[in-house]
């Protein structure tokens, strides 16, 4: 019952004594000197919880400061810090998120490899974004920057009195963190599968990982490129986006968004793969229509990168862009909803249970479905005229961002938390903040769409009187989501010293990665395991070893 | 603090169309999100662990059910798309007879001008039932005029002149904001818009001292700036004659024609190189830097009051 029958595999036993935890050393120095993926995966779950809770920490202000207009900061502090939060959360916390902790950690894994193709490039990429993210945070401790997260031109090249060159240089390098760790995918994918791993035998989270790679690495350089136009223009006055300089500040829109859109399935692919994993591991049913799911990311990942201008339509694009942006724009939205078609039938005639990783599983989806509904209103032309920097669109990314891909983030988490370290957290706990969570994001998110129809702007530090009502909603909902996505910090960090041990495969699923002990051995697998079936072998009935 | 209003005041014929589309979006999602919702939920209480529902005959192949949903979704999505493209084309035709009303927006305030000269800081004075046309631009960064009851907004690009209109059908005041971030006090740049009956906005044009009209101003700065040393009807210098040029087609040296419209008037005083008239030698220095865009948009409005004019009666020797 397993993906992968792993050849002459003798039965796990419940602890592993040697794993990639202990085995060479415990010392500082040998993490910070490690090539082994799983550990650089370790590093960088770290590293992204502390921006995760710095970016956090700026939107539990930001929500504060909107209960009571005209809140209580000044404008230049409010408009800093909607920009650290978008910064931060974008560059060093969703961009990152799935790819660099559970990509790092499973792929090799999952493909039966001994680690990724180039381990030094993996481990200079986790440098790379920390460097980066020290720089970020010292532009903000020095000053804060003020142009939001999207930097638009002649604003953040000559108006702007905040520290611009210094966020730019650090959004560059983290770039070039992507870009590495895209690129060590691909190769990793193209040359590492194990015998018999077909492609059409590779399980979703691995294709997700490859179209979101090939994004990474193909989108990444021009956000580069058009970074250093702007640092160029700032610093040396060269004329490229400000008008009074003979420039065009369209021509930084349309280069920004031909990065950020693609960008966006950058964030929420790997999303799509985990919960691909997660759905008939708890369903123990194959993936519904799994080539059509496989070709549905591939689809996104290259119609992905022609729709950009939909960021634009009151830009001063001319019409006809207008009308041929939006037609890409819902044919996109296609391959989305077949997904969600697939997770949906996936469960009929399943025999579901509803672990921690489930519950995250079926909230992506509600989640994710309300924020891709949301995408058609916002792809609409003559509706987008109308709410384009609204918070109807903060809504809607904010759905599909942090319901969806936050949500998987979790649900990964927790699936993989028993084979990542080798224990199970307390399942009731788990339980109680995957439901904060998605009570607490609708709380929180659903309000923001009916302001942004009553025409409440984005990054206003304050606002008119009859807007009042429903933002003390959202802030309510955003204290509710604070604890849910602080609780399980508790718990899974209690789990580490007490938590009961898990086993190799605590959840009966197929995939290689749970056919070696929690948690692993440094070279994965004892012996190259050998792939015989496709993945998500389930069957809708009690397991022998579903304890 | 408010009550929980749902839906912004509607005041123009293009916000009850808009408030329509979004009821058609609504109605869609709604159905997908029932769908979907009302599926998971069903699933998750008959198929759950434990139950002893038949399970048996399993769809095998899935390709049908894939087409079949692809295609359905496709075809809804189409529906919605032609909705909203057929509205848009629309917010982007103005009628013949729409007037003009100029708008600067600058750090952090809107400059409003009327055709009669009229001027007004912040708030904008229309009257009800007539077509309106604004004419945007932006002296420093980018700016968004929106007016949510009226459903519409558009960017002030600096360095470009974008438009937007919409005829009132409600009486009222309505707000104004400026929808693109443009630094400290953005969330300050706003206002109102001031919708009266034609008589009502007649008495506030008459109210207000409305000095000189653009075109008049123009026309002033047309020598002030030397425009009429070489374009006036008495120079010598070989330059095209501007009496008769708005609206109609420029033969370019280049080959291309163009129309000469606020956007080709504004660019060739300031970027006099990019598109030569064709017969014409190259020789006008450009203005860009010196002339503001206040300034730029009364020149523009002079050069089309010339629209109607003919070379010979603008002969006259300049005021």
């Amino acid at each position: 019952m397993t993906t992968a029958t792993v050849t002459g595999k003798p039965e796990e036993p419940v602890v592993a004594t040697k794993n990639y935890l202990t085995e060479g050393g415990v010392t500082l120095r040998s993490w910070l000197l490690t090539r082994d993926h799983k550990r650089i995966a370790i590093l960088y779950t770290l590293s992204i919880t502390f921006f995760f809770f710095v970016g956090g920490a700026a939107a539990t202000l930001i929500r504060l400061n909107l209960v009571t207009p005209p809140g209580i900061f000044t404008p230049d502090i409010y408009n800093r810090l909607f920009t650290l939060h978008g910064v931060i959360m974008v560059w060093f916390f969703l961009i990152p998120s799935i790819p660099n902790t559970m990509g790092n950690f499973l792929i090799p894994l999952m493909i039966g490899a001994k680690d990724l193709a180039f381990p030094r490039l993996n481990l200079l990429s986790w440098y790379l974004y920390v460097g980066a993210g020290f720089l970020a945070l010292f532009a903000i401790l020095i000053g804060g920057v003020d142009t939001g997260w999207t930097f638009y031109t002649p604003f953040s090249s000559l108006y702007s009195n905040g520290y611009v060159v210094l966020a730019l240089a650090a959004v560059l390098a983290v770039g070039f963190s992507s870009i590495l760790t895209g690129l060590n995918f691909i190769v990793t994918t193209h040359r590492m599968r194990a015998p018999g791993m077909t492609w059409y035998r590779l399980p979703v989270f691995v294709w997700s990982n490859y179209a979101t790679s090939v994004i990474m690495v193909l989108a990444t350089p021009v956000l580069a490129i058009t970074l250093i136009l702007v640092a160029a223009e700032r610093l040396l006055k060269v004329g490229i986006f400000d008008p009074a300089l003979g420039g065009d500040p369209l021509l930084f829109q349309h280069l920004f968004w031909f990065y950020s859109h693609p960008a966006v399935y950058i964030m929420i692919l790997p999303g799509f793969g985990v919960i691909s994993e997660i759905v008939p591991c708890f369903a123990r049913k194959p993936l519904f229509g799994y080539k059509f799911v496989v070709w549905s990311s591939i689809a996104i990942s290259v119609i992905g990168f022609f729709v950009w201008a939909h960021h634009m339509f009151v830009a001063g694009i001319s019409l006809y862009a207008g009308l041929v942006f939006s037609l890409l724009s819902y044919v996109i939205a296609v391959p989305s909803a077949i997904k969600v078609f697939n997770w949906t039938a996936t469960l009929h005639k399943g025999w579901i249970s509803f672990d921690a990783p489930m519950l995250y599983a079926l909230g992506f989806i509600g989640l994710f479905t309300i924020g891709g509904l949301t995408g058609l209103f916002v792809a609409n032309l003559a509706f987008d005229v109308h709410v384009t920097d609204t918070y109807f669109v903060v809504a809607h990314f904010h759905y599909i961002m942090v319901g969806g891909m936050v949500s998987a983030y979790f649900g990964g988490l927790h699936y993989w938390w028993p084979k990542v370290t080798g224990r199970l957290y307390p399942e009731w706990w788990a339980r109680i903040a995957a439901l904060l969570i998605f009570f607490g994001f609708n709380l929180t998110f659903f309000p923001q769409f009916i302001l942004g129809y009553l025409g409440m702007e984005r990054r206003y530090y304050s606002y008119p009187p009859e807007f009042q009502a429903w933002n003390i909603f959202s802030s309510a909902g955003a204290s509710v989501l604070a604890v849910g996505y602080a609780l399980p910090f508790f718990y899974l960090g209690w789990s580490l010293f007490r938590g009961k041990r898990a086993g190799a495969n605590p959840w009966a699923a197929t995939g290689l990665e749970w056919q070696t002990p929690s948690p692993p051995p440094t070279h994965n697998f004892d012996r190259t395991p050998t792939v015989t079936r496709p993945p998500y072998q389930y069957r809708p009935e009690p397991e022998p070893q579903d304890v | 603090m408010g009550s929980l209003q749902l839906l912004p005041p509607s005041a123009s014929a293009h916000a009850a169309d808009m408030d329509w589309l979004f009821a058609a979006l609504l109605g869609v999602s709604a159905f997908i999100l029932l769908l979907v919702f009302g599926l998971m939920i069903l699933f998750c209480i008959r198929y759950r662990k434990g139950s002893k529902v038949e399970r048996g005959n399993r769809l095998g192949r899935t390709w049908r059910v894939e087409v079949a949903w692809t295609g359905l979704t496709f075809a809804a999505f189409l529906v919605l798309y032609f909705w909203g493209a057929n509205l848009y084309v629309r917010i982007h035709s103005p009628p013949s007879d729409a007037t003009d009303i100029y708008v600067v927006g600058k750090q952090w305030m809107w400059k409003i001008e009327h055709p009669g000269g009229q001027r007004e800081i912040d708030t904008l004075h229309v009257p009800v039932g007539r077509p309106v046309r604004l004419v945007l631009t932006s002296q420093d960064v980018i700016h968004d005029f929106a007016i949510p009851a009226f459903r519409i907004r558009q960017d002030a690009v600096p360095g470009r002149y974008e438009t937007l209109w919409f005829t009132p059908t409600e009486i009222g005041e309505y707000r104004l904001f400026c929808a693109e971030f443009c630094g400290t006090w953005h969330a300050r740049m706003g206002g109102t818009v001031v919708v009266m009956e034609p008589s009502d906005f007649q008495r506030w044009l008459d109210s207000q001292d409305p000095g000189p009209s653009l075109a008049q101003e123009g026309e002033a700065l047309f020598s002030s700036y030397g425009c009429s040393g070489c374009h006036g009807g008495a120079s010598t210098v070989h330059a095209p004659k501007l009496e008769g040029l708005f609206g109609r087609p420029v033969p370019l040296e280049d080959g291309r024609t163009v129309i000469a419209d606020d956007r080709y008037l504004r660019d060739s005083i300031l970027m006099p190189k990019a598109e030569i008239a064709a017969g014409y030698p190259p020789v006008m220095p450009s203005f860009a830097g010196q002339i503001g865009e206040d300034d730029l948009l009364k020149l523009v409005a002079y050069i089309k009051s010339l629209a109607d004019k003919t070379a010979d009666s603008a002969e006259r020797p300049a005021p």
